[in-house]
């Protein structure tokens, strides 16, 4: 066949349905674009991300090895000497890190004390560049830092070089410098306790990075942050030869509990692995709009099959052979999926890039805040959700076209609006998937992610629309025949002919479904969040002071107990210990806390235990250290105190929204005796009666000396700023829930056209017999609603079951955040009124071309 | 009954058409007419300004002493529902009702109970030869059954008029001759007049009178014209 003749079958075959279905077909090509461009951004967000710790991670660790990395508060700073002088270690730098707070800044700025001798020969971002542009540090014998600033070498003066051993220098980032917006000279001031340190920018550290960090000799760091005698990380670069893997594996036989070795690299894994669960379910909504995407390709081009039957039989009268009338329809598809790709592809760099713009690459490190990235473009990637678009758009009109080739060309010449082939009997099949569903939903995470759970909602949605057919069949006979004439019809011919809808029904159904579902697990988990918040914020005022750098002594802590007003004080130390070094590091809350009367303070799932006698002493897991630890109530947890490991009974375990990475509750007399570590930097302050919150917190700003050194919040304010954050981060689903309600309306209004056109002869008869206009509408209305009816009533039942797996194994397995069921029967119900009604309205207004004069001449139509 | 007075009938649009022009013809109560003429020159359209589903651009349509052009749509529509009955070449049987329900359809949109086993309904299908067919699916018949639910929906609302278009068009030449018996005998014994529009000169030798349509108009004929 020449290329005109094929160009011509070409025409002959996709040209009707281009021209009837120009707006619906936009419509699924927008719905592919917006599966790709969420898609899309998620991967180049997410890469960009990784990149960026990656790149921020290796240049803070330099050409080191290992790092040997402890607790939040650090460790003993005497395994620094025992490090350097092991036998396979070649250089040791020791580091204490702190986020220091510092005047007028809301974020914390993260400082590295090092031995900038020891920090040049492995790590040359460290190495402070003084004033006069001299490496501090460069005297070193070798290092990296040699090698990339050879020609700032000999340049150094003596006050230069002992500028960087100074009390009060500070060598912010050159990103560190620009957020601060300070040049060399400038002063800093940063919160210690609640007094004030007063810094000295000396000069810059790093060469060009881009992370926002700050270098100050470590003993300044120790001595200003209250952090004498603690390490947080030493880097060891180890001697030439010496297996990296074997030295890992000694070193960490010499360490103490809570001390752990590991290859840089392992911090970006534990870092990337915190936020991996969220970006999973993002990319599992992409994936779920891709598929709303293909449902609406299989809607309109299963419609547009429907109603070109007669065409489509003529030209395999004329000798078109069955399998090029396939290839010719998913071919169009596929040129909607490639066009719907390109729009996402272009719509997901876009997204991507406005996101780091606005929100920066940070994925909790603390590193990256305010760096601008621009996403890089890869092109296998690119291709990658290229393909999937149009795979998404194939799928979706395999069946139709499939469908096209089996009619029998005869039959289909002359019955052109005769009902399409009747549903295969899917029922076995559809119980058996939804079965496999079942089953599915009560299997374990894998590799931490709900792949099962996943599995689940697609068997459980699929399985759902196989049994479509089936469904609106029983609903459809247990309804009483209406007297009037629209109603007799409509119902008749959506009981004759369930064929034609099942695509319909299935895209309504699909929406719905994953609308509800999204809705009460939105819902759910807002409420469940709510009622924590009521559970964790039984005081009058919190108090908190917000970073390592700021703390409340035992002075502090006694002052704000008497001030005024404050009938009762609960103070609490929050700090981070390693249970697993694969995994960041879970938070520590040591408080003051009645371990008779926990479910005052903690929103306990279950009971809480007194230990037995002579066991350990309790405390209490949040729901993620129970999943990950696999620990519950009674069993006993080892904790990293103090260098040593010190054994508690799990009495309770407890529901926490706030540290997805899991936290331990101990009472803060054990963790003081156990560390010594009286500080605190967080308390709860109950009122007396006649005391005012405001008078209380201005108090303790005053004794604080500045309100911004002490932050003091009603749990009315956390509790709006906590429900302001949650809308925000979901609010990507309420757009989902919207496009999906879109997306079941275009799919009724695609079907409904379609038959408009294929039973226009109806029409016409019923035209001629004296049926009105408003009555022919009627009937069409009453189907469109009567299908919407059916659609949202399985939706709702589809959706409440896959809400069922959202909440209790997706979520659950992902952030490890239990939550009770809340249905928001109202939202529920205004919204399945107005599909509804959007649907009777759809109807209506697509029956137009059914009262039109072109259906009353169709009654001479004929083949 | 009918009157056609002056009529004249164009379709406009990028290739305007004119109909016919000028049109008269008149059909007395319980006459029964055919009128013929070559593929397009209108007969359907004749049919339907008769109907009140075609405007007309000059002229009067008078039926049973209403002038039908006056009528707005619901009364047109209402007009048509209980006076005329119709009959197509292609059916138009319903394929999601049975035969008493396709039957029972004038009566249902007249309000007057729309059971299958109504009594007119019952009456109406034995007076087709369907006797016992009443429970019969569309799909189940025959093009020459399929015709006769049409003719007893026609008249099973008992209508001034039936307005008949090729009703022999897709039946083979012996049902087709049982089918033209079949609709004079049922018109001419409700009483109704009928209008006949077709190609077959066996279908318009049925009729009482027969017109020729042509470009310029209608003109008397007879059966021996039509060969």
């Amino acid at each position: 066949m020449t290329l005109s003749a094929r160009l011509a079958v070409a025409r002959a075959v996709t040209g009707g349905m281009r021209s009837t279905l120009r707006g619906r077909t936009l419509v699924a090509i927008m719905a592919i674009a917006f599966g790709v461009a969420l898609g899309y951004a998620i991967e180049l967000i997410n890469r960009s991300a990784v990149g960026e710790l990656t790149a921020g991670l290796a240049l803070l660790s330099g050409d080191a090895d290992l790092d040997v990395r402890g607790p939040r508060a650090g460790f003993d700073e005497m395994l620094y000497p025992a490090l350097a002088r092991d036998r396979d270690v070649a250089v040791a730098s020791p580091v204490v890190e702190v986020d220091v707070k510092l005047r007028d800044r809301d974020e914390p700025l993260a400082v590295l004390g090092v031995d900038v001798f020891r920090a040049a020969a492995i790590n040359p971002a460290l190495v402070a560049m003084s004033a006069a542009g001299s490496p501090q540090g460069a005297n070193a014998p070798s290092g990296a830092a040699q090698r990339r600033q050879p020609q700032a070498l000999g340049d150094h003066t003596a006050e230069a070089r002992l500028d960087t051993l100074r009390s009060d220098a500070l060598f912010p980032s050159a990103a560190a410098a620009q957020w601060l917006g300070v040049a060399i000279g400038d002063r800093v001031v940063a919160q210690a306790g609640l007094r004030d340190v007063t810094l000295r920018v000396a000069g810059h550290a790093g060469a060009n990075g881009g992370a926002r960090y700050a270098v100050m000799d470590i003993g300044a760091v120790q001595d200003h942050f209250d952090r004498r005698g603690r390490l947080t990380r030493i880097d060891v670069r180890l001697r030439p030869g010496v297996d990296i893997a074997t030295a890992e594996r000694r070193l960490q036989a010499l360490l103490p509990p809570g001390v752990q070795v590991a290859r840089p690299a392992a911090s970006v894994d534990a870092t990337a692995r915190f936020s991996r669960a969220y970006r999973v379910n993002l990319d599992v909504l992409a994936l779920v709009a891709l598929f709303t995407g293909a449902m609406l390709v299989y809607a309109t081009q299963t419609l547009a099959v429907t109603r070109r039957r007669p065409q489509f039989a003529l030209l395999r009268t004329l000798g078109l052979s069955r399998r090029r009338l396939v290839l010719w329809v998913v071919g169009e598809a596929a040129l909607f999926g490639a066009m719907g790709a390109v729009i996402g592809l272009a719509a997901g760099y876009a997204i991507a890039w406005v996101a780091l713009l606005k929100f920066g690459p940070d994925l909790g490190a603390g590193f990256f805040r305010g760096r601008t990235i621009v996403p890089s473009i890869e092109p296998l990637s690119l291709l990658l959700f290229a393909a999937l678009g149009m795979a998404a758009s194939v799928f979706g009109s395999a069946m139709p076209a499939l469908e096209a080739a089996r009619a029998a060309p005869a039959a289909a010449l002359k019955a052109a609006d005769a009902d399409v082939a009747a549903p295969a009997h899917t029922t076995p099949i559809a119980w058996a998937v939804i079965a496999a569903g079942v089953v599915a939903a009560f299997l374990p995470p894998v590799a931490d992610l709900p792949i099962f759970g996943y599995l689940a909602i697609a068997l459980i949605l699929v399985g759902g629309i196989l049994a479509i057919p089936a469904v609106a069949q029983a609903a459809l006979r247990a309804l009483r025949s209406p007297r009037s004439v629209p109603g007799l019809l409509a119902l008749a011919h959506l009981r004759a002919t369930p064929g034609r809808f099942t695509a319909t029904l299935a895209a309504i159904v699909a929406s719905v479904a994953l609308m509800v579902a999204m809705a009460i697990m939105v819902a759910s988990f807002r409420q469940s969040l709510d009622d924590w918040l009521s559970v964790m914020l039984p005081a009058d005022l919190y108090l908190r002071t917000g970073s390592d750098s700021a703390w409340l002594s035992t002075d502090d802590q006694r002052a704000i107990a008497q001030v005024p007003g404050v009938a009762r004080a609960e103070f609490m130390r929050a700090t981070s210990v390693s249970l697993d070094p694969t995994r960041p590091r879970v938070v520590l809350l040591a408080r003051d806390i009645d371990p008779q009367h926990v479910a005052n303070r903690l929103a306990l799932v279950g009971s809480s235990q007194t230990p037995a006698p002579g066991a350990p002493p309790p405390a209490w897991i949040s729901e993620a250290v129970a999943d990950r630890q696999s620990l519950s109530p009674g069993r006993t947890l080892t904790l990293p105190l103090a260098g040593r490991n010190v054994a508690f009974t799990v009495a309770g375990v407890w529901r926490d929204y706030a540290r997805q990475q899991g936290a331990i509750v101990i009472e803060r007399a054990r963790y003081r005796a156990l560390t010594g570590d009286d500080a605190v930097n967080e308390a709860a302050l109950w009122l007396a009666p006649s005391a005012s919150a405001g008078n209380v917190r201005a108090e303790i700003a005053s004794y604080a000396g500045d309100s911004t050194r002490i932050r003091a919040e009603t749990p009315g304010a956390l509790r709006r700023i906590s429900l302001a954050t949650f809308d925000r981060t979901f609010a990507v689903t309420y757009a989902l829930e919207a496009a999906a309600v879109v997306i079941g309306l275009v799919g009724l209004s695609a079907a409904l056209v379609a038959q408009t056109l294929a039973r226009s002869r109806e029409f016409g008869m019923l035209r001629h017999v004296g049926m009105a206009r408003r009555q022919i509408g009627a009937m069409l209305a009453l189907e469109g609603a009567t299908l919407a009816a059916i659609g949202v009533a399985a939706g709702l039942l589809l959706g409440f079951a896959i809400s069922l797996v959202l909440i209790h194994v997706v979520n659950r397995q992902s952030f490890h955040w239990g939550m009770d069921l809340h249905v928001p029967w109202l939202l529920l119900a205004s919204l399945s009124c107005a599909l509804l009604v959007l649907a009777t309205l759809t109807a209506r207004i697509s029956a137009r071309g059914a009262t039109s004069i072109d259906a009353v001449r169709a009654v001479r139509e004929d083949w | 009954m009918v009157e056609l007075r002056g009529v004249a009938k164009s379709f406009r649009g990028p290739a305007p058409r004119r109909i016919f022009d000028d049109l008269s013809l008149t059909i007395a109560p319980g006459e029964y007419v055919a009128v013929v003429g070559a593929s397009g020159v209108g007969k359907s359209t004749l049919l339907n300004v008769i109907a009140g589903l075609e405007p007309v651009d000059a002229g009067q349509v008078i039926v049973d002493g209403v002038d039908c052009a006056k009528l707005g749509d619901e009364a047109k529509t209402a007009f048509r529902r209980t006076r005329m009955g119709f009959v197509f070449q292609a059916f138009h049987v319903l394929p999601y009702l049975s035969v008493a329900q396709n039957v029972a359809l004038p009566l249902a949109l007249q309000g007057r109970g729309a059971s299958a086993d109504d009594p007119r309904v019952t009456a109406m299908l034995r007076a087709v030869g369907l006797d016992g067919r009443d429970a019969s699916e569309p799909r189940e018949l025959s093009g020459g059954e399929l015709q006769r639910v049409a003719i007893a929906r026609a008249l099973v609302h008992q209508p001034m008029l039936v307005l008949a278009d090729e009703p022999t068009g897709n039946l083979d030449p012996k049902t087709a001759r049982q089918v033209i018996a079949l609709l004079r005998d049922t018109v001419k014994k409700s009483g109704a007049a009928g209008l006949l529009a077709t190609h077959s000169r066996v279908a318009a030798a049925s009729a009482d009178r027969i017109y020729r349509l042509t470009a310029d108009g209608l003109q008397a004929s007879s059966p021996t014209d039509f060969e």
